[in-house]
Order: structure tokens, then sequence, then C-alpha cells
């Protein structure tokens, strides 16, 4: 989400699964340096608990046995981990060239006008949250869309209505 | 017009799973590999002329034999999946629908460069396709085609999938490499090169997915099969993606060389619901446009692009009709370099976003002739003074809108001013 500044608490410790807690363990001995596993534990904490707590940063930071802060420091400069709880669905709208060209905007008008929410907004039943994303990669078949990590493509506003009426 | 080298295996229902990819051909280079040496191996690439299909187009072989000898550090190999210039989704497509071929030619690059520890970094964005690429390299250690021994022959690889997390600069090479090491994304300064000093201070080679799925078909067919296709200079097949405003968006294997417009024409049903054509983006957004006048004499090689002031990129051709508003599509590229800048150069840190600014500033009716001369001057005082190419990715299309298309900036200017 846009805001990056800070982290927040989930005020509850934070540990691994044991699928996770199996998966750091095969991955870390392909790397000759601890260091990189910070990205891979870091997904791993978003997948398990939806976004990135302060708890998980401490945890990873123990587990590699570095400092907080070179954790909070990934965290933030890749935009894809979030630092904060994402609605139930997560709409990713890619902006750039293609998808432009294509009239994403359509689809970013429609939530706004529909579901009440902007780029960097979560509903307020935290049903849906919105981001708009630089290129997703998916430019022959743009707009594309993704939600909650799946990929949407050639998604035209009638496309999309139906695509929206599928998560309610 | 296509040739389907790379794509072979696309079309065929499950050619992503290790038993079919195996039935139409997968992994039967590798006796003939081991029976080469390593040196053999890079002199086919070599004389492939097969070049790097990240976007630079140096030779794939030339760079492998930077690699210093008989030093005492691993050599690591570096899979450039990153795939983040905008218009470019290419490398997605063999992930997907032929991930072993990826894998086998991971096999025959670390055999010739001596490498036993490969990683793929991979886009974070691509979730599904992380997901493709890791089954198959189960698969393919399962079948003993990677580990202690590849194929049943006395070499150990072990092949890594590090995900990236939305950072368009980790697709630059050693802001690749920094990803990997467990740092922001930032490039370092060059010399010393990855193949000296690389990946964990050791000898590293960084090549695109595309490059490396050239490989399967280079050992089994020869160089000659391989220049076969394409011109003199720029040999073989490129997986081109096509998007904008064209009939028929999407992903073509195209031997190199062909007319540009022909290939808009023929391939991909020209420009839409009959309009006209106002300009090409050839090579992913960080590549000059062209106009119709140039795109008419434009080929799709290395060789014509340079002729006509641009590059050939990614492969990534944008076709822009007669509706499209310049000045904001401007926007839109400087927000996206502005936006993936990585911070530790100032004029492109800085320098990205005042031209944000200043094209705002136009479109909203607010700016004079003077910015748009402002727009030009900050180009070439951004341009080349900084760490990576970024900026200039930034710099080079901008200028090329500005020179080319300026009456559509001056038209904001003036329309205010009335």
């Amino acid at each position: 989400m846009s805001d990056r500044s800070e982290l927040l608490s989930t005020g509850e410790p934070f540990a691994f699964d044991a699928e996770r807690d199996a998966e750091f363990e095969r991955l870390i001995v392909r790397y000759p340096i601890r260091e990189s596993m910070i990205m891979p534990a870091l997904w791993m904490a978003q997948e398990q608990q939806g976004w990135i707590s302060t708890e998980a940063i401490e945890y990873i930071a123990e587990r590699i046995g570095t400092f907080p802060a070179k954790v909070f420091e990934l965290a933030t400069f890749y935009t894809m981990y979030q630092l904060k709880p994402a609605g139930q669905y997560h709409i990713c709208v890619c902006r750039t060239l293609s998808c432009w060209l294509r009239d994403k905007q359509a689809i970013v008008d429609y939530l706004a006008e529909e579901i009440g929410i902007r780029p960097g907004q979560i509903s307020e039943d935290g049903r849906f949250s919105l981001e708009e994303v630089e290129c997703l990669g998916h430019c022959g078949t743009a707009p594309v869309v993704q939600v909650n990590g799946e990929f949407h493509e050639e998604m035209d506003l009638e496309k999309f209505k139906a695509l929206l009426a599928t998560l309610e | 017009m296509e040739v389907k080298i790379l794509s072979a295996k696309f079309d065929i229902e499950d050619a992503h799973l290790i038993a079919v990819a195996k039935d139409h051909g997968a992994y039967q280079t590798l006796d003939k590999l081991f029976s080469m040496s390593p040196e053999d191996v890079i002199n086919e690439v070599k004389e492939s002329g097969l070049r790097g299909r990240g976007g630079a187009g140096f030779p794939a072989g030339v760079k492998w034999s930077f690699l210093p000898k008989d030093l005492d550090k691993p050599t690591y190999l570096a899979v450039n999946s990153d795939e983040s210039e905008p218009a470019t989704f290419k490398d997605r497509y063999i992930l997907v629908k032929d991930p072993h071929l990826l894998i086998e030619g991971i096999i025959i690059c670390c055999y010739a460069i001596n490498c036993h520890d490969a990683y793929i970094y991979i886009r974070g964005e691509y979730t599904s396709q992380v997901k493709a690429l890791q089954r198959a390299i189960d698969e393919a250690y399962e079948a003993g085609y990677l580990g202690e021994s590849v194929g049943g022959h006395d070499f150990r690889l072990d092949v890594t999938v590090h995900r990236g997390a939305g950072a368009y600069v980790c697709g630059e090479e050693t802001a690749l490499l920094e990803s990997i090491e467990g740092k922001k994304g930032q490039p370092r300064s060059k010399p010393p090169f990855p193949a000296v000093v690389g990946l964990y201070d050791c000898p590293t080679i960084i090549n695109n997915v595309q490059t490396i799925a050239s490989l399967p078909f280079i050992i089994q067919e020869g160089a000659d099969a391989y220049k076969a296709h394409g011109t003199e200079k720029s040999s073989g097949t490129h997986l081109f993606g096509i998007s904008g405003h064209v009939e028929k968006p999407g992903m073509y294997e195209l031997p190199l060389g062909l007319p540009l417009m022909e290939v808009l024409d023929r391939v991909a049903g020209g420009v839409w619901k009959g309009r006209k054509l106002k300009g090409v983006i050839p090579g992913g957004s960080s590549t000059p446009v062209l106009t119709p006048e140039e795109a008419k004499t434009v080929s799709l090689d290395y060789e014509s692009m340079a002729e006509h002031k641009t590059m050939f990129g990614s492969g990534g051709i944008v076709v822009l009709d007669e509706t499209v508003d310049i000045v904001k599509l401007v926007e839109n590229l400087i927000h996206f370099y502005h936006h993936e800048s990585c911070g530790q150069c100032t004029p492109c840190r800085e320098g990205l976003g005042w031209m944000l600014k200043i094209v705002k500033k136009i479109i909203a009716g607010e700016g004079s002739m003077a910015d748009i001369d402002l727009l030009v001057e900050l180009c070439d005082n951004i341009e080349m003074k900084t760490v990576c190419v970024l900026s200039a990715a930034c710099t080079m299309p901008v200028r090329s809108y500005l020179n080319k298309f300026r009456d559509e900036f001056e038209a904001y200017v003036t329309d205010a001013a009335s």
C-alpha cells in the first residue's frame, strides 16, 4: 500500500508455522551468506500472516542473525511487502504504458464510484483494497488486474464487473 | 512468418510437465553436452551469434569468455527473470509453458562456465509463474537432471529460485546481485564487472531467460542451424511481445530482421479499429519512439534499430494509434521511472521527479514554452550521470517524444494561453 513509513504491531509473538519452518531450513543452505534469506523469509511471513508486522521483522532478524533494521530496510525498499493488512480482496491494477493505452483508468474509476476506494485505500468493510502498480508484464493481454496475486487478463470494464461480481 | 524454436512446445498440452516435455525432446542434449568440452560449448555459442535477449544484445558466448581462468573461487550463474521493462512479456511464456527448456539451458550454461550453483531471479509479481517454475525444478531434481549428478554425469548443479518483490531496478544486473545478497536493489559502479566480481564477490554470469532457453537448440542442432535464422549480425529468433493498439496483440516468435510494418500488419493484424498509426515503441518503454515514416524502413534487428537511432531492446513493441495523447504518455512513462528509481543517485532520484512535475504542469495548462526546453535540458543533465542506466531509460525515450512530437507539448501551452 502507499504508506510505507511505519511498522504496525500485532501484539502477538510471531514464528513460522511448521511448513514454513521446514522451507526456511531447506532454502538457507542454498546461500553462502545468511542475509540472502531476508527476502525469502519476508515472503514467507507475508504469506503466513497476510502482511509484515514488527514482530515478524524481529523474528526474521533473530532467525537470520542480523539487525531488525536490515530486515526493515528491505521490507520498505521492495514495494510488494505489505506493511499493513490489506483488504480481503487486494486488487492491483496495472497503470503502465500498455494497460494505460488500453484504458485501465476505466477500472480504477469504476472502483472509485462503485466501492468508493481509490488507489492506496481499503474499503470500510475491509473487503477490498486497491493499489495501482507498475507494469505487471502482461502487456499483450492488457489491461491486466491481479486479485490476491492471481492474474486476470484482457480486463475491459465489462469483464472486470463480472470478475468483481464473483468476489461479492 | 513465425518460426518456433523457443516456442516449439508452447502449443503442446501439459508440456510444462517433465514427462510430456521429455516426450518432445527435453533434456536430450545432455549426452551430447557432456561429450563436449566446456570450451567447445562456449565456442559453439559464440559461433551461433546468440546475443543477450534481456535488452542490451551483448554476444552471450563472448560474455562467458570474460570469466577469469583458474581463480580459486566458485562461479555463479544468475538467470535474469525480472522482466520488468514496460511492454516486455516474453520470458513468462517460457516459465509457464516450457520451464524445462530453461532448466536444460541452465545446465548447458553452467557446464560451459563451470558453475554449480545457479539462481533464478524472478520478479515478485509473477505469482503463478514462480509456482510453475518451482514445480519444474522439483521435477528435474526428482528425475536426476539437477542435484549431485546431472543426468548421471559427474557434475553437480543446484538451482534456486529467488523472488524479487516489486523493484524494476533489479533487472539491472548488479542490482539483481545485490538483491540476491539480501540488500536493497541498488546498482553497483562498474568496473569491476560481474564476470570478475559478481555475486558474493565471485565471478558471475547474468543471462536473460530467453538467452538461456536458446541454448538447447544451439547445442542440439549446431550454430549453423541457429544462424540459418535472422540476419548476419542478428542471428536466430526472438520472442516479440506486441501490445498497444493492434488488432492481435500477443507474443510471437519471429526470426530477427523482418520489416517492422510487415510484422505489425501480417502478424499482429495492423492498427486496431481501422485507425491511423501515430508511432511505434520498438523494444520496451525505454527505447526511443519511431514515427510512422521511420517505422516504414526499420527492420527487427539490432543494426537496423541502431541506424534509426533507437534500440532493439527487449523486443517489446508498442503500437500507438492516432488518438494517443503523447504528452500524457510521457507523463505515464516518467511516473514509472521516477517510481522505480532506487534513490542512490541524485540526478535520477530528484531529476525524474522534476521532470514529472513539469509534465504535469504542462498538462494542467500551467506550462510555458520554456518548460519544454527545460525538459530537454533536464534530460541532458540526468543522462549518463548516474551509476546505472535507469535514468537514461527514461530520458532517451522522453527526448525522442520531445523531438518528434514537440507540437503536442506546445499545443498544451498555446491552448492554455488562448
